[in-house]
């Protein structure tokens, strides 16, 4: 008797800790509550762009400072030598130009790293906008909210010269071959829904793993994204070449990638009219010139 | 509780109802507390279940996240979408496992064995032993795929096999993800396999060597089938874990159920693919698990209910 005395007191408990908090939808109210690095050093930034620093005022995580995520690590030619702070590389320069839009510079920039996972994960996020090659897609938006693109990526197939991959001038070229893309990349999926290889394709944790596998020649040639293939043709792997990139309709043309914000985070439109200014203004292109110039030259792959 | 137990004994059992007044509805008085007893316990369980399962059901939902991790974890219409898919890349996860089963069964007592080994000149066999279980266990399996699986194809391995049936790639990240899972799985094979050898009393190996059998004899006659008996259901623990764990062998590019769902849940920045695989890996994982369960009271009840380790 005592013993199911004290289950329907501990259940009463229960019920009433639980019944008291009701406030069951807060969507998206970044509470200005995490302290950062270098509060309170600007606002009064000379911004060029004043719509956009208007707009970000008050809306990012930590009053007076911008947070933005890349990934862990990071890698060239988006980020050089994994210092994102430094400004060099493409995207850690358009992140700093688009934080300066929206009044922030020097100290009141914050970087953090997070992997994919965290990224998308539901809740409180610790970022203001997160970038690191995320292609924008309508599903991912149910999750998260994109900025407009900064930047529209072609997928590329990268093989070893004297390898199997060698002399492929179009897509059904690839079908015999055994191919290998990042597992969360948009490139997998072009594999298997725009290839349709006759040998089952590989997936790797990430670009490096399979920068192993083809080097081990257990897949015969890499798909990813255009800059990233041809950065990794330039600088990483000697031998191997970029044999070409898709054309527009064939659905590995067109990755457009954005910033990545919480769902419904007010801060987005700033950063889309932080964008459209940088564009307007040609600093975006410029930006693209100096860090992506090299890696965007690559033969079209006819579609058949 | 008015039938409180008096007499307990089990004469009732083969006694004659006429001369056993003891008995009403052909039960003995024990029988009945009993069966008052089971039902009780019964009772007892049902609500306690109904009242943790009612309570989560009613509490969960009331978090203040509650939405935004249902439709990040359980999103039906996308479950529905991952699940078949899922289910198509089933048979890679079975595969690994059906061949790597048998392996990590041979290679893990081959490895109990050289620890169990007792003449001196074999010393270097114990040592051997105990430096793999140490080493193997210790380090993480993800480690050891990585250097198995992509360190030996590094070394320069080239070139196809053909063995009747099988025919592929030296290189291939099947072969040395296989081997690198096997390599791993037999280390703590053979350290359960050493515990099951090292449970039979020595008194066994005494009784078989005094009547003549020799060392390897006594082993294989004696000693490994009572040790085998009783390996059983800690063993199927460890291949319940290898079901799960030949996942892992995805990092060397192979896809199957679980790399297929991060993929699904990184292109659709939603869970619920994962929770999908996690689904399908249950219903390999329960009816092996179930199995054990039903193979251990088995065990109990033919020995007695003195074995079980």
């Amino acid at each position: 008797m005592k013993r199911r005395a004290a289950l329907a007191a501990l259940a009463a408990l229960l019920l009433a800790a639980c019944g008291s908090d009701d406030a069951t939808d807060n969507t998206a109210a970044p509470a200005a509550s995490q302290p950062a690095a270098g509060d309170t050093v600007t606002t009064d930034a000379p911004a060029a762009g004043g719509g956009a620093a208007e707009c970000a005022a008050g809306k990012t995580l930590a009053d007076g400072a911008l947070t933005i995520a890349t990934g862990d690590p990071a890698f060239p030619p988006y980020v050089i030598d994994d210092k994102p702070e430094a400004g060099q590389g493409f995207e850690a320069a358009v992140a700093l130009a688009v934080a300066e839009e929206m009044g922030f510079t020097g100290a009141a920039v914050t970087w953090v790293r997070t992997g994919f996972d965290a990224a998308i994960a539901p809740g409180q996020k610790d970022f203001d906008f997160n970038l690191q090659q995320f292609s924008i897609n309508p599903e991912r938006q149910q999750t998260v909210s994109f900025s407009t693109p900064y930047y529209t990526a072609n997928q590329a197939v990268l093989g070893y010269i004297d390898g199997p991959a060698a002399g492929v001038t179009s897509l059904s070229d690839l079908k015999a071959l055994k191919l290998g893309a990042a597992a969360s990349t948009t490139s997998l999926t072009f594999i298997t829904e725009v290839i349709h290889p006759d040998v089952e394709p590989f997936a790797f944790n990430s670009n490096a793993d399979a920068k192993t596998a083809l080097d081990n020649q257990q897949i015969d040639a890499i798909i990813t994204d255009l800059p990233t293939g041809l950065f990794i043709s330039a600088v990483e792997i000697e031998g191997t070449k970029v044999f070409g990139q898709f054309p527009v309709g064939t659905g590995g043309a067109g990755d457009s990638w954005g910033l990545l914000f919480s769902k419904d985070n007010p801060l987005v439109a700033c950063a889309d009219l932080a964008l459209a200014a940088l564009t307007a203004s040609g600093e975006l292109a410029a930006i693209q010139d100096q860090w992506m110039g090299d890696y965007t030259e690559a033969p079209t792959l006819a579609s058949e | 509780m008015a039938d409180e137990p008096q007499v307990m004994t089990d004469q009732g059992q083969g006694a004659d109802p006429v001369s056993a007044p003891w008995r009403v509805n052909g039960m003995t008085r024990r029988q009945r507390y009993l069966r008052a007893q089971r039902r009780r316990a019964m009772v007892v369980a049902g609500t306690s279940t109904v009242v943790v399962v009612g309570l989560l059901i009613l509490l969960v939902p009331r978090a203040p996240g509650w939405h935004k991790v249902q439709r990040s974890f359980f999103d039906g219409e996308r479950f529905a979408d991952a699940f078949p898919e899922l289910l198509g890349y089933l048979w890679v996860d079975v595969k690994l496992f059906l061949w790597c089963a048998p392996c990590i069964l041979v290679w893990g007592l081959v490895i109990a064995m050289c620890r169990n080994s007792r003449t001196p000149a074999l010393f270097p066999l114990r040592l051997f032993g105990a430096v793999y279980t140490d080493v193997f266990r210790g380090v993480p399996i993800i480690l050891t795929i990585y250097l198995v699986g992509f360190g030996i194809p590094g070394l320069g391995l080239r070139g196809d096999f053909n063995l009747i049936v099988v025919h592929g790639r030296w290189n291939s990240p099947y072969i040395w993800g296989s081997v690198a899972l096997i390599l791993a799985y037999s280390a703590y094979v053979a350290e359960v396999f050493r515990a099951g050898i090292e449970s039979i009393h020595e008194s066994q190996r005494a009784a078989a060597r005094s009547l003549g059998l020799s060392h390897s004899s006594t082993m294989r006659h004696v000693v490994l089938p009572q040790a085998g008996r009783r390996v059983i259901p800690p063993l199927m623990n460890d291949f319940l874990s290898l079901q799960k764990d030949v996942a892992l062998i995805s990092i060397l590019g192979p896809i199957e159920v679980f790399r297929r769902a991060q993929s699904l849940k990184d292109l659709t920045a939603n869970y619920t693919p994962i929770v999908a695989a996690a689904v399908i890996f249950l219903m390999l994982t329960i009816p092996l698990t179930r199995l054990v369960d039903w193979y251990i009271g088995r065990s109990r009840r033919r020995t007695g209910g003195t074995v079980t380790t």
